[in-house]
C-alpha cells in the first residue's frame, strides 16, 4: 500500500531543493523568469516583503487563482506562504495542492500565542527562526524544513548571517554536552527534549536548514552557504533590483560555486545595481518581521 | 574515486551511500573533473536547474563521451537528465538511456509516495523500499533497455549497458544495492589496477 504525507516524504523535497536558489514571485510572468534563471522553486506571493513594508496593512495567503496561474507557468515546485497560526488559510493551499507551505512572519500573524500542528498536513512546511529553541519547536511542530528568519524586505544581509551563526553556534554548544546537561539546555531554550536529544548527536538540525531574509547579491548568497546554509531564498531582492533576470541567474550560479572565489568574480562582474536596502535602525523594532512568531 | 555531480540537488545523502559501501567519492561541479573518476552519480533536485547549470560550463558533450566508458547512476531529477528524450523544451537530455520520459506525471508533492518495490538486478531478485518525490514516469523504453523494476505496470527503474536510471530514491531509504550494483566492480577493477601497479 503507498503511503503518502509521511514526514521522510515531506523532508524527501526539501532534500531535492538543496544547493538551490528559491525565488519570491508576485505573478506568472515572474515565476517564469525565475524558472529560466534556474531557480529550484518559486514562492507565490501578493507583495513581496519590501513592498509590504512600503504599502503597510494586513498581509494574507495569496489570491488561490494567483496560485494557479503560477502552476500552471512552470514546473518546479510551487510554494506559497500563510499567516502563522491560520490552519484554515494552510487547508486551502493544500487543497489548491501547492508543494511546500511556508508559515511565514512575512504575512501579518493570525494567532500571537500558537503556530500551526503541522504534522496534521500532507503537504511539506518550512517556517522561520533566528535561534535553535525556534527552529527545535517548529520540527516538533512538524515543519519539514528551517529557514532562518533575517529581515525580509530589507536587502540588508546582516540579520540573516545573525541567525545563522546564532544557529549554528547554539548547535556546536549542544553537541559537546553531557547527557545529564540536555535537560537544563531543553529548558533553557525552551525546545522539546527528545528532538534537543537528537540535534546533540547529530550535530546538525534534522532536518534542511535554509537561510532567507535580506540576500540581494551573489556574495550574500555565497556568505549564507559557507556559514552552513544548505539553500537560499531570495525575496525581494531579484524583482526589486534593476536586473531581475540577470540577477537571479547569477545568484543560482553563487550558490552552486560559493567555495569558489574566482568563479565569484566572473558571476558577479556586469550586474546593474541590487535594491537599495535599509540599515537596521531605519526600521523601528515594533515593525522588525523576524519579531513575528513564538 | 566516484563523483557525485553537485550542481544543485541532493548530492550529500549519495555520498553517505557511498560511504557506507566502502567507495571513496568526491563533488563535480566542473567538467574537467570528471577525468578524476570512474563512475558518476546525477541525484535528484530540479532537472530546470541541472540543465541550466550545466548548459553555462559547457559539460554537456563531456559527459556524453564520459559515458561511453564509464557508469552513470541516475535518480528522479538524474534520470530524467540520462533520458534521450523529454517532451519539454526546458530540460536538455543527455541521451544515455534509450527511454523517454514525463516529467511529474505523479502530480504535485502531495501525491508523493513511499512503498515496495521488487528488484530484479544481476540475476537476483530483491524487495527494497522506494520513496517517489514528484517523481517522473518512464513512458517508452527502447528494446536494448532492461527494465529492472516496474510499479503498477509501469518500469521505474531501468538499465542500458553500465548505465541505471531510477524513478525514485534509494539514498533516501538507505537502499545500498543500486550504488553497489553500478560502481562496485569499477571500485574492484580500480583498487586490482592500483595492486598490480
Amino acid at each position: 500500500m503507498a503511503e503518502k504525507g509521511s514526514y521522510e516524504i515531506k523532508v524527501g523535497l526539501a532534500e531535492m531543493l538543496k544547493g538551490g536558489v528559491i525565488m519570491d514571485v508576485m505573478n506568472a510572468d515572474q515565476a517564469k523568469i525565475a524558472e529560466d534563471s534556474g531557480a529550484v522553486a518559486v514562492m507565490a506571493l501578493e507583495r513581496i516583503p519590501a513592498l509590504i513594508r512600503e504599502e503597510g496593512g494586513i498581509s494574507r495567503a495569496s489570491d488561490p487563482q494567483m496560485i494557479k496561474d503560477i502552476q500552471s507557468a512552470v514546473s518546479i515546485p510551487v510554494m506559497a506562504k500563510v499567516r502563522i497560526g491560520h490552519f484554515a488559510e494552510a487547508q486551502i493551499m493544500q487543497a489548491l495542492e501547492v508543494d511546500f507551505i511556508d508559515e511565514s512572519e512575512v504575512l501579518t500573524p493570525a494567532d500571537e500565542h500558537n503556530h500551526i500542528w503541522k504534522h496534521d498536513f500532507t503537504v511539506p512546511f518550512v517556517c522561520g527562526c533566528r535561534n535553535l529553541g525556534e527552529a527545535i519547536r517548529r520540527i516538533g511542530e512538524g515543519a519539514a524544513m528551517i529557514r532562518t528568519k533575517g529581515e525580509a524586505g530589507s536587502g540588508n544581509i546582516v540579520e540573516a548571517v545573525r541567525h545563522m551563526r546564532q544557529v549554528q553556534s547554539d548547535i556546536k554548544k549542544l553537541s559537546v554536552m553531557d547527557q545529564d546537561e540536555l535537560m537544563a539546555g531543553s529548558k533553557n531554550m525552551g525546545a522539546p527534549f527528545t528532538l534537543v536529544q537528537q540535534v546533540a548527536k547529530l550535530g546538525k538540525l534534522p532536518v534542511p536548514n535554509f537561510a532567507a531574509g535580506g540576500i540581494a547579491t551573489p556574495a550574500d548568497a555565497s556568505l549564507m552557504m559557507q556559514l552552513g546554509a544548505e539553500t537560499v531564498f531570495v525575496g525581494s531582492g531579484i524583482f526589486m533590483s534593476e536586473d531581475p533576470a540577470p540577477r537571479a541567474k547569477a545568484i543560482v550560479e553563487a550558490v552552486t560555486y560559493y567555495k569558489d572565489p574566482k568563479k565569484l568574480v566572473e558571476i558577479s562582474t556586469g550586474l546593474q545595481s541590487a535594491m537599495k536596502g535599509l540599515d537596521m535602525s531605519e526600521i523601528p523594532e515594533g515593525e522588525r518581521l523576524q519579531e513575528r512568531g513564538w | 574515486m566516484i563523483g557525485v555531480l553537485a550542481l544543485q540537488g541532493n548530492y550529500q545523502k549519495h555520498i553517505q551511500i557511498l560511504d557506507t559501501l566502502n567507495i571513496r567519492s568526491m563533488e563535480i561541479r566542473y567538467p574537467e573533473e570528471l577525468d578524476s573518476i570512474n563512475g558518476l552519480v546525477i541525484p535528484g533536485g530540479e532537472s530546470t536547474t541541472i540543465t541550466d547549470l550545466m548548459n553555462r560550463i559547457d559539460f554537456f558533450q563531456t559527459l556524453r563521451e564520459f559515458s561511453k566508458e564509464k557508469p552513470i547512476l541516475g535518480t528522479c531529477a538524474g534520470l530524467i537528465m540520462m533520458a534521450k528524450s523529454v517532451p519539454d523544451s526546458r530540460v536538455e537530455p543527455l541521451g544515455i538511456i534509450d527511454i523517454e520520459i514525463d516529467r511529474n506525471a505523479y502530480g504535485r508533492q502531495i501525491h508523493s509516495f513511499t512503498d515496495k518495490l521488487s528488484v530484479k538486478l544481476n540475476g537476483k531478485e530483491s524487495q527494497i523500499t522506494a520513496t517517489f518525490i514528484r517523481a517522473p514516469k518512464i513512458t517508452k523504453v527502447n528494446d536494448e533497455v532492461e527494465i529492472i523494476s516496474e510499479y503498477a505496470g509501469e518500469p521505474v527503474a531501468v538499465k542500458q549497458g553500465l548505465h541505471l536510471g531510477l524513478a525514485f530514491h534509494p539514498e533516501l531509504d538507505k537502499v545500498t544495492l543500486f550504488h553497489e550494483f553500478a560502481f562496485k566492480s569499477q571500485f574492484i577493477n580500480e583498487t586490482k589496477k592500483h595492486h598490480a601497479a
